[in-house]
């Protein structure tokens, strides 16, 4: 009788082991200013624990095994690692002189860093946290994509007004194309088809033929009731079938939702003030956006387009990561 | 209206006819609204005009902050509609309370007075009449106002039937009390200006709490005893399927005291208009 209960009982505990204890969807936000991140709690809706990391948080990105969480700590010239399990700082990465944001190939490795001030990219074997190239870029480096095949690397800059297309094989630059005034976000396609750029002061998103290099299509915004300098396209975000792009407005408090087919807005749905940076779930149920001036994120339902929930964060939130588990 | 109770004693009437007298009184301020299309034309015009002209005006206003029930910033439209959806019930109530001083003038209150029926009775049902016909107001103003893209959930037109039935009450009881301590036509026009524009303005209508707390510590206060803030709040979270106890309380208790009121006064033996004695009471 003592021995079945001790069975059933041990067979219980396996079972909820089994199970796992349930992660809740945890998106990372860098506060720029308060030099910390606000890890948030996507399912409570509320942020559950803030790090201290390095001076001038912004890029955010998880690895591939969704193991670590890297930041590029801007004013402190360096990437932090972070173990996602303990939320301590483990180790850093050489990333060159002031990080602002960086791009990891779909693979997981490597990461391609943009230096603003040195006007580089670097590139870092990830498993070895070694440097494998250091490529120059256009003056000011501001945005940078990597095409899927990870052949062609990308970078804006705002000085020129032009996207820098750069052979990764030979390094050279083969192609400027010029789009409207402070270029800032690039980002291609998943079937890397196209290449999209913000231009925060023209206010348009460019649409780039990364074959031949010219800019095939232009997406202007008008929202009722707001002056155009007020529209500065920011962050870009397609879904996995690239069907759907999201466009970060910045102080027009909005993310415009685009036809990516016709290049048309179909809606635009309302957030905080100065929407920055944006990070689908993995599942790609939601979309979290950054509002740098009312601190907080705002979760939009990508099924019905709608924005369901805002979660109050740190000073200044720049880049957001989620995490599945 | 009146006829068929008319034969039998005063006391113990039944449920049934109790009903007829409330569908009798009930169908005359339908046929009232029905036949005045002014009325309800002007009574869906007034918000609109707020919704389409002053709501434009202060797009870029708000999504400064986020109060419950609201889980995200929102536009103006959105939150100055519940204010919207109480000023109809607000005018509405007042225009009720209007139409018994008109009665009284011209004598077609008698015929309702003269009923066998209990007096707080006849006035609970003419309340609950003016509360549906308010409730068909905002009903026709909601649907013009999702078409004009205020989003709201789905059932919110489900939730808010609660609110909107107590709020209305409220408001109606509160024209009624009133309508008894006026004795002309020309003196209501007079008190809707007292009583509908502070009212209106000197709530959450218009401005969350909060922001007006920041400009005027004593206009806070003022729109803090206000019951039609109440009312507002009331429907605001019942849109979203939410429940606000202070406001419920508030509202019950104003309902219970205007309504107490205007039974007081309508009341033959103590009432105000004997007192004042020109009342046909």
């Amino acid at each position: 009788m003592h021995a079945t209960m001790k069975r059933i009982l041990t067979a219980a505990a396996a079972a909820m082991l089994a199970g796992g204890p349930a992660h809740a969807l945890t998106a990372y936000v860098t506060n720029e200013r308060d030099n910390t991140i606000s890890v948030v709690d996507l399912d409570a809706g509320k942020t559950v624990k803030t790090i201290d990391v390095g001076q001038r948080p912004r890029g955010i990105v998880l690895t591939k095994d969704e193991k670590f969480i890297l930041v590029c700590a801007s004013d402190d010239d360096t990437i932090q690692i972070i173990d996602r399990a303990t939320l301590q700082i483990v180790g850093e990465l050489p990333s060159g002189p002031d990080p602002e944001t960086f791009a990891l190939h779909d693979s997981g490795n490597p990461l391609y860093v943009s230096n603003e001030n040195d006007n580089m990219v670097t590139v870092i074997d990830l498993p070895t946290r070694t440097v494998i190239a250091q490529i120059p870029t256009g003056v000011e480096p501001e945005g940078m994509a990597v095409s899927p095949d990870g052949k062609t690397i990308v970078n804006t800059s705002e000085t020129t007004n032009m996207a820098h297309f750069i052979d990764y094989g030979t390094r050279a630059v083969v192609a400027n194309v010029l789009v409207d005034a402070r270029p800032r976000i690039a980002e291609f396609k998943h079937d890397g088809s196209e290449l999209w750029v913000s231009s925060e002061l023209g206010g348009t998103v460019s649409v780039i033929d990364p074959v031949r290099h010219v800019v095939t299509g232009k997406i202007h915004f008008d929202i009722q009731g707001l002056r155009g300098e007020a529209i500065q396209p920011v962050g870009i975000r397609f879904t996995k079938n690239d069907s759907t792009a999201f466009v970060a407005l910045g102080p027009a408090n909005r993310v415009a939702v685009i036809d990516t087919k016709t290049l048309k807005v179909e809606k635009y749905l309302l957030v905080g003030q100065r929407v920055w940076q944006m990070a689908f779930t993995p599942d790609e149920k939601y979309l979290i956006v950054t509002n740098g001036l009312s601190n907080d994120i705002s979760m939009i339902d990508v099924g019905s387009l709608k924005v369901i929930r805002s979660i109050q964060v740190g000073r200044l939130p720049w880049g957001v990561a989620v995490a599945a588990q | 209206m009146t006829g068929p109770a008319r034969a039998e004693p005063p006391a113990g009437f039944t449920l049934a006819q109790y009903l007829i007298c409330l569908r009798g009184i009930t169908w005359r301020e339908a046929l009232r609204f029905v036949h005045q299309r002014e009325r309800f034309v002007s009574a869906l015009v007034r918000p609109l005009v707020w919704l389409f002209i002053f709501a434009a005006g202060f797009r870029q206003i708000l999504g400064v902050s986020i109060i419950p029930p609201y889980e995200t910033y929102v536009l103006y439209e959105v939150y100055v509609t519940p204010g919207l959806i109480a000023m109809i019930q607000l005018f509405n109530g007042m225009q009720s309370s209007l139409s018994m001083v008109y009665d009284r003038e011209m004598g077609n209150m008698r015929m309702l007075l003269v009923s066998p029926f209990p007096r707080w009775f006849l006035l609970v049902a003419k309340l609950l009449a003016s509360t549906a016909v308010s409730i068909l107001q905002v009903a026709a103003f909601l649907v013009v106002a999702v078409l004009w893209g205020v989003e709201l959930p789905p059932w919110a037109f489900v939730t808010v039937l609660p609110a909107l039935i107590l709020c209305g009450l409220m408001l109606g009881s509160l024209g009624m009390l009133l309508s008894s301590m006026i004795k002309q036509l020309e003196n209501f026009a007079g008190v809707m200006n007292f009583v509908i524009f502070p009212m209106f303005f000197a709530s959450s209508a218009l401005y969350p709490l909060w922001l007006v707390q920041q400009s005027s510590p004593v206009v806070y206060f003022i729109c803090r005893l206000n019951p039609f803030t109440y009312g507002i709040e009331l429907i605001r979270f019942s849109l979203y399927g939410r429940f606000d106890p202070l406001a419920l309380a508030v509202v019950v208790a104003a309902t219970a005291v205007f309504m107490t009121g205007a039974i007081v006064a309508y009341d033959p033996a103590r009432g105000l208009l004997v007192r004042r004695g020109g009342g046909p009471g």
